[in-house]
């Protein structure tokens, strides 16, 4: 009855969803714009595997402790350097691995730039040793994406058999007994995301085409990212949610750290679109941060006064993206240098998103907050300017 | 008492982790194989006499021993004791078994003197305190000392093995660390120590070694060590003493967790509770537990739930290295399993388990709390008896004893201790006169003694009264109500703590409507507050960021209104309008141009469409009686809202927020006749179909009018159109007047006028003398 898909090697170019360049073996890493984790790191993860004495759950490459060492990063007995490839709290690396270890389905939830899918990518990686097994989940995405599809070739030429049968990144995950990954979850249509409920729990695939059925092999489980402020995109129905352990990856902790991402993204972003190098634009970076944390929060960054919050996300890749567009108009259109009256238009097209309630949110924050604020009365006139 | 060990070990030291709920497990353990004659505990041995009121019915912890000064019930310390406490478990063991129970610590009678001699610095020895636990945890490899104990000590399975292996390694263990570090910055400590000692050797005198001390572990190596009693005597000397009572008092278990304050710094004294009392499989115990919670508030989660949360949390711990899953085990289980990642409803499960809402019970003969003593006290002082029949109290509070009367009354009713009921004063309405009702009613005994948990002094509790108060309040309106109270009672240091609250809660409310009430009672408080010469900066500045909010969110909120809500919100106008209007007076720094920005909002509101007419209506108004708006251009506004243009309805609701209900609007008609001319044009041009419309308006606006002002208006317009030409084309002159003054019946005041002002010339007086009274009797 239970047939295994293992052995036969499947050529992934057939299956859509999957990446072209989704067999390592065939592809090479140096020739590749972005390499796999499991590639990228290779050396670090032999380095754990060599020095990892604990006991492994069936078909890991690495005990549990291990793989939350891989992702926090630290340094081995025989003086290896493990990278964090994670920066945030432990908590929520350790509650992600001991889920997988639980053989739960893990669902990673965060607004945008919260390095959900990295986490994902490299959880894979340290526990199948193949983060490749993946769906992309659009709004077009059909149930042979999650389950299987045919070669219709094969199918007409010699009917239904193993052979004419397409299996999806879950499927062979579930035969080899691996990790697979869904991302963008929230975006796959409701009625595909509901394949996945009993697959989840009975842990089975039948085929009832051919009267057969796959088991996962021990060592099977999905990680699946969502964006949890998208809502009104899919929403998980509680069925599904109840097969996850959610875990909510947090926006950055510390204004620093935040102020160091944008900066960061903003100077990568800024190369790669050739704008001119802006000077000295760190400032008024860092005062984008702290708008978008104290609106987010809805406190200000001293603690001492409550704000109310505005509709929008705020999320980092926003702010990330106002202050892009900032520097190309202080570059095209200005004298070069990242003004106020640059970002404030970019802020208020982010933060007020519904026209009526986040207007009042943004006018309060600007009379209360802003005004009184000392050396930030360019900012002010700005935002008062294009607020009208 | 097991003979061999004794003789080598002497009494059994038993070294706890206060509230520990495994120490309190192994010290029950211990006691019940040891069968020790006496059991003396670290604590006040003033409460010694109070021992027995622990085993009565109706005593149920968490409770605290309450130690205070007899002449200053102020000066007081707490002993808190929960259920899980080592010490309420060794309590508990010796009166079940009959055998007495001592506390052993330096008396209360040093500790509370103490207090007073050293000051509030104990700064210095502050710094090199030694973190005992910290340090052995460190040692041990973890970051957290409270886990590490946990790990070690509270996660041990009891009665497996020697129930005393715990504490003599735990011994050990101090006895390294206090080599190193002395008496680690504790001096007290060593007085406190050399006092034990004594204690413990009294009680050996009398019960041999069958005496079974329970104190914290840091003491232990100290009373194990062996020193004359010349030399604690000598530590014991001359230390100061004040004459101190002792009380039991019901404790919470939210009291518990607080970190300042008489809390005892227990962050989750639910869930120690929980390990206390749960037999067996306590993770799989208190999973259960929350999924009930949960359930009971509508979210599902199914029994699968709390299997994959105990696997989880087991597997957590496995990863963390902990033999068991402690708190934050569970607590991230049940985030990603049970509530979906959300913090929302973790926040209730922290809340009602984790803390939990248990309230402790004493039993009705516990000695009389100090607030008790202190409400005595005052009362004499102010020569205010409490009685039972109802009497009447007028209050003056320009002198001092009226004053203080005043403010004790309405501290006791902010702790719910209803004496006093104010009343409506008989004199005069002045803010120095209060009247009171005052009732004594025997149950309020039994409130002052519940209200003993807030503090030992009237004013202490009332001020923690209203702290916990404005925290728990639900509306806006209920902080301003509370802060209000505050300064009736004299309370300024709740005072920080209600604004804060009040600013964030007015930061966080999105009706205008809520903030609009809120202000005019705000700025109450502050005239309230100058006449009582309290200092009112702080409220004057909340008060200004409330005017701020209201002024940002008022022009949107005024869109799109029912006619109803338009009502509603022209009270909130002019209720705002008012207390701008005073506050325009108020210092606030950085607030200066209130009055000025409240102008602009009412002229934007006037100005746009959207608006209910009869706001528009009153905006133009009160921007006309504020002198903002010239006659001419109030004139002209309300001709383009009378023109053929607008629907007759919103013309007639404009028209009754210009000048209808008690606002003076008639005189305004009466004294500009090209205001009233409008309106008659109006009116006549009002088609039939629409009249009978408008008519309930018209009538709900004038009616309101007094009788006198009603005449004259009738009397205007019958007079008909002829004046009003003349008055529309005299430019000279005020809108409502004749062009010149007339001389000869302004002449008829003068003698007054000379009378009043005293003068004899009739000099260059006259220009003045001239306007005023044409005004008046025109």
């Amino acid at each position: 009855m239970t047939v295994s898909v293992g052995p036969t090697p499947v050529d992934p170019t057939r299956n859509g969803s999957a990446p072209a360049n989704a067999v390592p073996a065939t592809a090479s890493p140096a020739q590749t714009l972005r390499p796999h984790a499991e590639d990228a790191f290779a050396a670090e993860l032999a380095a754990l595997a060599a020095q990892d004495d604990r006991p492994r759950p069936a078909r890991w490459r690495l005990s549990p402790w291990a793989v939350a060492t891989y992702l926090l990063g630290g340094t081995l007995p025989d003086g290896t350097v493990i990278t964090p490839k994670y920066i945030g709290p432990r908590r929520i690396v350790e509650v992600a691995v001991s889920t997988l270890a639980t053989d739960r389905a893990l669902l990673l939830l965060g607004v945008p730039g919260t390095a959900k899918t990295w986490v994902s990518e490299h959880l894979a990686a340290a526990v199948s040793g193949d983060s490749t097994l993946l769906v992309q989940g659009t709004a077009g995405t059909p149930e042979e994406a999650i389950r299987y599809g045919w070669n219709y070739a094969r199918l007409l030429a010699h009917g239904p058999s193993r052979d004419a049968l397409v299996p999806s990144p879950v499927m062979r995950a579930m035969a080899e007994g691996t990790t697979a990954r869904v991302e963008e979850l929230t975006r796959i249509p409701a009625d595909v995301q509901d394949s996945l409920i009993t697959l989840l729990s009975e842990k089975t695939l039948p085929i009832p085409e051919l009267g057969q059925e796959v088991q996962a092999v021990r060592g099977f489980n999905l990680i699946a990212t969502a964006n949890d402020r998208d809502r009104g995109v899919n929403d998980l129905s509680s069925a599904l949610r109840r097969r996850f352990n959610t875990v909510v990856l947090p926006l950055p902790e510390t204004p620093e750290a935040e102020v160091d991402i944008v900066s960061r993204r903003v100077d990568q972003i800024g190369r790669s679109l050739d704008l001119p190098a802006v000077p000295d634009g760190i400032d008024e970076i860092r005062r984008v941060v702290t708008v978008f944390r104290e609106l987010r929060d809805g406190v200000t960054a001293d603690g001492r006064t409550k704000l109310k919050s505005p509709s929008g996300t705020l999320s980092t890749a926003e702010a990330i993206s106002v202050v892009t567009g900032g520097l190309a108009l202080a570059a095209h259109f200005g004298d070069g240098v990242l003004r106020a009256g640059d970002v404030a238009a970019g802020i208020l097209g982010a933060v007020v998103r519904d026209p009526a309630a986040d207007r009042v949110v943004w006018q309060e924050y600007l009379e209360t907050v802003v005004r009184e604020r000392d050396g930030w009365k360019d900012f002010y006139r700005a935002c008062r300017e294009v607020s009208g | 008492m097991n003979g061999g060990k004794a003789d080598t070990a002497g009494p059994l030291l038993l070294g706890v982790r206060h509230h520990g709920p495994g120490s309190a497990r192994a010290v029950r353990a211990v006691l019940e194989e040891a069968r020790p004659d006496a059991v003396l505990i670290e604590g006040p041995p003033e409460a010694d006499a109070l021992v027995p009121l622990a085993a009565e019915e109706d005593m149920r912890p968490p409770v605290a021993l309450l130690a205070h000064a007899v002449d200053e019930p102020g000066r007081s310390a707490f002993w808190p004791l929960a259920e899980f406490s080592p010490e309420w478990v060794a309590l508990r063991w010796a009166l079940e078994h009959k055998v007495p129970a001592r506390f052993i610590d330096l008396p209360a009678t040093h500790t509370l003197a103490w207090e007073d001699d050293e000051g509030p610095d104990p700064g210095a020895g502050d710094d090199v305190r030694v973190d005992p636990l910290g340090a052995l945890a460190e040692a041990a490899g973890y970051d957290d000392a409270e886990r590490w104990w946990e790990d070690v000590v509270e996660h041990r399975g009891v009665g497996e093995g020697d129930a005393m292996a715990s504490f003599t390694a735990l011994e050990e263990a101090m006895t390294a660390l206090r080599e190193e570090y002395g008496n680690g910055g504790h001096r007290r400590d060593l007085v406190r120590e050399a006092h034990m000692r004594l204690r413990i050797r009294a009680a050996r005198r009398e019960f041999e070694d069958g005496v079974a001390v329970v104190c914290g572990a840091w003491h232990v190596p100290a009373l194990r060590r062996k020193a004359t009693v010349a030399a604690d005597r000598a530590l014991l000397k001359g230390l100061p003493k004040v004459k101190t009572d002792m009380t039991w008092v019901p404790w919470t278990h939210r009291r518990l967790s607080r970190t300042s304050g008489y809390g005892a710094g227990i962050d989750s004294p639910g869930w120690y509770g929980h390990l206390f009392g749960a037999p067996d499989r306590p993770v799989e115990r208190w999973l259960t537990e929350v999924a009930g919670l949960l359930r009971a508030e509508d979210r599902i989660v199914s029994p699968a739930h709390v299997i994959e949360a105990v696997r989880l949390a087991e597997t957590l711990a496995v990863l963390r290295g902990r033999p068991l899953p402690g708190l934050s085990e569970t607590t991230d289980a049940v985030r990603a399993v049970m509530c979906e990642g959300s913090d929302v409803p973790l926040a209730l499960v922290h809340d009602r388990l984790v803390v939990g809402d248990v309230l402790g019970e004493v039993p009705a003969t516990a000695p009389a709390v100090p607030l008790q003593r202190d409400l005595a006290r005052i009362q004499r002082r102010l020569r205010l008896k409490p009685e039972a029949g109802e009497r009447e109290l007028e209050l003056d509070l320009r002198k001092e004893t009226d004053a203080e009367r005043g403010r004790l009354l309405h501290r006791l009713r902010l702790l719910g201790i209803g004496w006093g009921e104010p009343a409506a004063a008989r004199g005069g309405t002045g803010t120095f006169r209060e009247t009171w009702r005052l009732r004594w009613e025997p149950e309020l005994s039994v409130r002052v003694a519940e209200a003993g948990v807030w503090g030992t002094t009237v004013l202490a509790a009332a001020t923690a009264r209203a702290e916990a108060d404005a925290v728990g309040a639900r509306g806006l309106a209920e902080v301003t109500g509370l802060a209000e109270h505050c300064l009736l009672a004299a309370l300024p240091e709740a005072l920080p703590t209600v604004m804060r609250i009040l600013t964030d809660r007015a930061a966080l409310d999105t009706d205008v409507g809520h903030l609009a009430q809120a202000l005019p009672a705000l700025v109450r408080s502050l005239r309230y507050g100058d006449v009582r010469g309290t200092d009112t900066a702080a409220l004057a500045e909340v008060a200004a960021g409330l005017a701020e909010r209201v002024f940002v969110g008022l022009p949107p909120a005024c869109a799109a209104l029912d006619a109803d809500a338009a009502e509603e919100m022209r009270r909130h106008v002019d209720a705002v309008h008012g207390a701008v209007g005073l506050l325009g007076d108020a210092p606030a720094p950085g607030h200066g141009k209130l009055r000025a920005r409240w102008q602009s909002v009412l002229r934007a509101l006037s100005a746009r469409d959207t608006v209910p007419g009869v706001i528009r209506g009153r905006s133009v108004r009160l921007l006309l009686d504020d002198g903002e708006l010239a006659q001419d251009e109030a004139a002209r506004l309300m001709g383009l809202v009378l023109s053929p243009g607008t629907p007759p309805a919103d013309a007639a609701a404009w028209i009754e927020g210009f000048v209808g209900g008690g606002s003076g609007g008639g005189l305004l008609l009466v004294h500009d006749e090209r205001l009233l001319g409008l309106v008659d044009t109006w009116l006549t041009g009002v088609p039939a179909e629409a009249f009978t419309d408008v008519l309930p308006l018209l009538r709900r606006t004038f009616s309101a009018y007094e009788p006198g002002v009603r005449r004259t208006l009738g009397e205007l317009v019958r007079r008909g159109p002829g004046t009003r030409g003349s008055t529309a084309t005299a430019v000279s002159g005020t809108p409502g007047f004749a062009p010149d003054p007339d001389t000869a019946r302004a002449d008829a005041v003068l003698p007054v006028l000379r009378l009043l002002l005293g003068l004899d010339g009739d000099g260059g007086d006259d220009e003045g003398a001239r306007d005023e009274p044409a005004g008046v009797t025109a």
